[in-house]
């Protein structure tokens, strides 16, 4: 795996990318938290809504669509309301026969379900757009001060930094998996079920020693280094004027939203 | 077993002949807790900007004897850096003035940008802001990589890694530089790198590796451990030339061609 | 088959009402309180590099699958792994690391949503896993990691009916429908999940046994109370949860509290549809059958398997 494959950062010298990253983070909770309020049916808002996703996209610099293309990660989980197409009592839209019975798609069904695949669908395009704009150190120093538990955030942090390595620890051992994995010609290889979850448990297991030793590594090379116990770090940022007016111009925004989609 | 004793009196003593020695290990010695003796009653001094290699087989004990040197671990006998004997409350002092450097760069550059980590001593020692960052571009742009601050360490080359391990360290203002294995896994071009960095940086270092090729060039002086204990210590042009001590210790006498 | 896959149980942004999001955002940041308080105290000041390196060790090990049949694979979750050899409370920290990252830099798994993607991945694994894996903490190997086999499909059993009824109570999805469905299809799943896990663990014994000593005794006999407690009420709801009324009249409700949805421009008519996939009493019984039957021989296969070869 290449370590590429993990970056959601656009590297660009956007209006937005300058922004503070604590802007950028509490415009996007908000705009999250907005998006679920939005009552259904609120089709105009739920437009306004996009186009605020849109205008964050050009102010960005990111390609047209892109936010869009990332934004199909939810659909598998647009399954699992799916149900509430047939079961929300209305009018009848669509009656059809299956297995000998009747399944009816009613217009109250077909609202909320729509409704509820729009938030979600702004709502991830607004979280991309935060990653797109923003490295993950950064994003990591905005909620430090913005004050979620600094414990957490430390542990998030070093999740990040070694995401990669481990990562590729564990790309190596599929790899040598794979490498002696052959099979007769023509036949299945590979055992059976409890033989090849035994495999990948073992690997598991590995990787897990391995990863619990340099745990204990990298804390040595932390104490080589003066840490006891308190982890400090600098805020590289500073808010400007700049990124007062952008929040209270996306905060203004996103309240007038909330008007339309409830007039 | 030949036992060598550094035959050059100077390469002991210091540079200005006054002053406590930067390193100094009196009769050092380690067992872990499963019993193993790793360290067999260890001695050696090491003087101001002078530039030791230590040398010897897997397990003889040379990575033991460097976390001793920050109080990492703690054996019996006597350990002094820069006059300051290495125990508990003294800690937070020695961690400042040892610069260790791990082996893989992957332990050492825990934090997620290269700044965060060069900044990451300095800041834990309590100095000021401005000071943090004046420390941050000096100690990279020693190592050649200025202009990295923001990079993320998982898109460094293994050779860059290496460098900014050496500048989270000298962010410090160390008195020693002690290295484990720096040359290991790293390209041609890279490896010369990091060889003329070390040769430039006018520091004390102590420094472990199985590159014979690169203690030759940078160390005037060698130490070989074997089985925890220091089996030689001296000239490193003089040591190369004895086979038998090469030999039994599983080193191998660099050619150039 | 995307239907078969982990990300199932990442609930994204939107599928929550606000007012279930904040619910679960509630206790989970209670939890995590106490979490942090109870893993400070027994790791100290390695805990953050520990919890750091672990949470990015589950991370790679979801990347760890196995072919199981017919095209798909069995994955790792790591929730009731990471509880059982990490102890419950830094398991949940580890767990909590895991969520928040893939939800900040892949979009797996909403931000207002995270609460309760945290109390389902993270806390009732924790609780499941370990509470039954404290119960037998003392006993030979073998028992462990059978328990072990037990305590991850539970797990996945428990995520996937919490995930259900949050649904459930947001609106977005029906009971008599979801909670049979993610209970049948989660069956599965937590088949990859439980015998990845066993196998983990039977590793890890024979490499460095102490760190599962320690993790025995790493949190109080409490844990197998809250756990019993947990899997008591997975058997009790998922039965019932399947009659519960539907999304509706909770949402109508909720509209009332929270006045977030504007007057439906349309007419609720009183005719109700039946859903289509059959009597949910009957469905919920078959796929609880099929999964304890399933859970016995994972149970059965695994003390055979896992049997050291040496002695006999």
């Amino acid at each position: 795996m290449h370590i590429n494959s993990f970056d959601r950062y656009e590297q660009r010298h956007s209006l937005v990318h300058h922004l503070d990253p604590r802007t950028k983070v509490v415009v996007t909770g908000l705009f999250i938290i907005a998006n679920v309020l939005l009552p259904d049916g609120a089709w105009a808002a739920f437009a306004a809504a996009w186009g605020l996703v849109l205008l964050g996209g050009w102010l960005a610099q990111l390609p047209p669509g892109y936010l869009i293309k990332r934004s199909f990660i939810v659909l598998p989980f647009t399954l699992a309301a799916v149900t509430i197409l047939f079961t929300l009592p209305g009018t009848a839209v669509v009656t059809f026969p299956l297995f000998s019975r009747t399944i009816t798609i009613s217009d109250t069904g077909l609202i909320r379900f729509a409704s509820i695949v729009i938030r979600s669908w702004l709502s991830i395009q607004a979280a991309i757009w935060l990653t797109a704009t923003t490295q993950f150190p950064d994003l990591m120093h905005a909620l430090r001060h913005l004050r979620a538990p600094r414990l957490l955030i430390a542990i998030i942090s070093f999740m990040y930094r070694y995401l990669f390595v481990l990562a590729n620890e564990a790309t190596r051992l599929l790899r040598a998996r794979e490498a002696r994995s052959a099979a007769p010609v023509g036949k299945n290889g590979g055992g059976s079920i409890l033989w090849r979850a035994k495999v990948a448990g073992s690997m598991v297991g590995q990787l897990f020693i391995r990863s619990f030793e340099r745990s204990e590594r990298v804390y040595n090379a932390m104490l080589a280094r003066g840490y006891r116990g308190q982890l400090l770090t600098m805020n590289p940022h500073v808010m400007k004027k700049r990124d007062w007016r952008v929040l209270v111009t996306a905060v203004t925004l996103i309240i007038l939203v909330q008007i339309i989609g409830r007039l | 077993m030949p036992i060598i004793h550094p035959t050059d009196k100077k390469l002991l003593q210091t540079d200005n002949g006054a002053g406590p020695p930067t390193l100094r290990v009196q009769n050092l010695s380690f067992s872990y807790p499963d019993g193993f003796q790793a360290l067999k009653n260890v001695s050696l001094t090491i003087a101001p900007r002078e530039k030791a290699a230590l040398v010897g087989p897997n397990g003889a004990g040379k990575s033991t004897l460097m976390l001793h040197l920050n109080g990492l671990l703690q054996g019996s006998g006597a350990l002094e850096v820069a006059g300051l004997p290495v125990a508990k409350p003294h800690l937070p002092v020695i961690r400042g003035k040892v610069g260790m450097v791990f082996q893989n760069p992957d332990d050492q550059l825990f934090s997620p940008t290269v700044f965060d980590d060069v900044a990451f001593g300095p800041l834990h020692m309590g100095l000021p802001v401005d000071e943090i960052r004046e420390r941050v571009a000096r100690a990279l742009a020693q190592v050649g990589m200025d202009g990295f601050e923001d990079r993320l360490s998982h898109h460094l080359s293994l050779g860059q890694k290496k460098r900014v391990s050496i500048a989270t360290v000298l962010s410090m203002n160390p008195e020693i530089l002690v290295l484990d294995e720096p040359s290991a896994g790293l390209d041609p071009r890279a490896r010369r790198a990091l060889i003329n960095l070390l040769r430039d940086l006018p520091l004390t270092m102590l420094v472990s590796s199985h590159d014979m090729l690169m203690v030759q060039e940078l160390f005037p002086r060698m130490i070989v451990m074997d089985e925890g204990e220091i089996v030689a210590d001296g000239e490193t042009a003089v040591l190369l030339q004895n086979n038998d001590l090469l030999e039994a210790h599983g080193l191998e006498r660099p050619s150039l061609a | 088959m995307f239907f078969l896959t982990i990300e199932y149980l990442h609930i994204p942004d939107g599928f929550l009402s606000l007012l279930i999001a904040m619910i679960c955002w509630v206790i989970t940041a209670l939890t995590l309180v106490l979490a942090i308080r109870n893993a400070q105290k027994s790791f100290d000041e390695r805990l953050v590099p520990l919890a750091g390196i672990m949470a990015a060790f589950i991370f790679a090990g979801q990347m760890i699958n196995f072919p199981v049949a017919g095209g798909t694979s069995g994955h790792l979750l790591g929730s009731t792994l990471a509880a059982i050899v990490l102890g419950p409370w830094l398991g949940i920290l580890v767990m909590t690391a895991v969520i928040a990252l893939q939800a900040l830099l892949f979009q797996d798994g909403g931000l207002v949503t995270m609460g309760a993607n945290i109390l389902v991945m993270g806390i009732i694994p924790a609780l499941i896993g370990y509470g039954l894996y404290r119960a037998v903490a003392h006993k030979s190997q073998r028992v462990q990691v059978g328990t072990a086999v037990l305590a991850a499909w539970l797990s996945v059993m428990g995520a996937a009916l919490l995930t259900a009824l949050l649904l459930g109570f947001s609106g977005t999805s029906s009971f008599r429908i979801a909670v049979p469905a993610m209970l049948g299809v989660h069956a599965f799943i937590g088949i990859g999940e439980a015998l990845i896990t066993a196998a983990a663990l039977s590793f890890i014994f024979k490499t460095r046994p102490q760190l599962l000593q320690e993790s025995g005794q790493a949190a109080g006999r409490g844990w197998i109370v809250g756990g019993a407690v947990i899997i008591l009420l997975i058997v009790l709801i998922s039965p019932f949860a399947s009659s519960f009324p539907d999304g509706l009249e909770w949402v109508a409700a909720e509209n009332g509290f929270l006045n977030t949805a504007l007057d439906a421009p349309f007419k609720l008519l009183p005719d109700y549809t039946i859903p289509g996939l059959g009597e949910t009493a009957v469905s919920t019984i078959a796929a609880g059958l099929v999964g304890v039957l399933i859970a016995a021989a994972i149970v059965i296969g695994l003390t055979r398997l896992l049997r050291p070869k040496t002695d006999n």
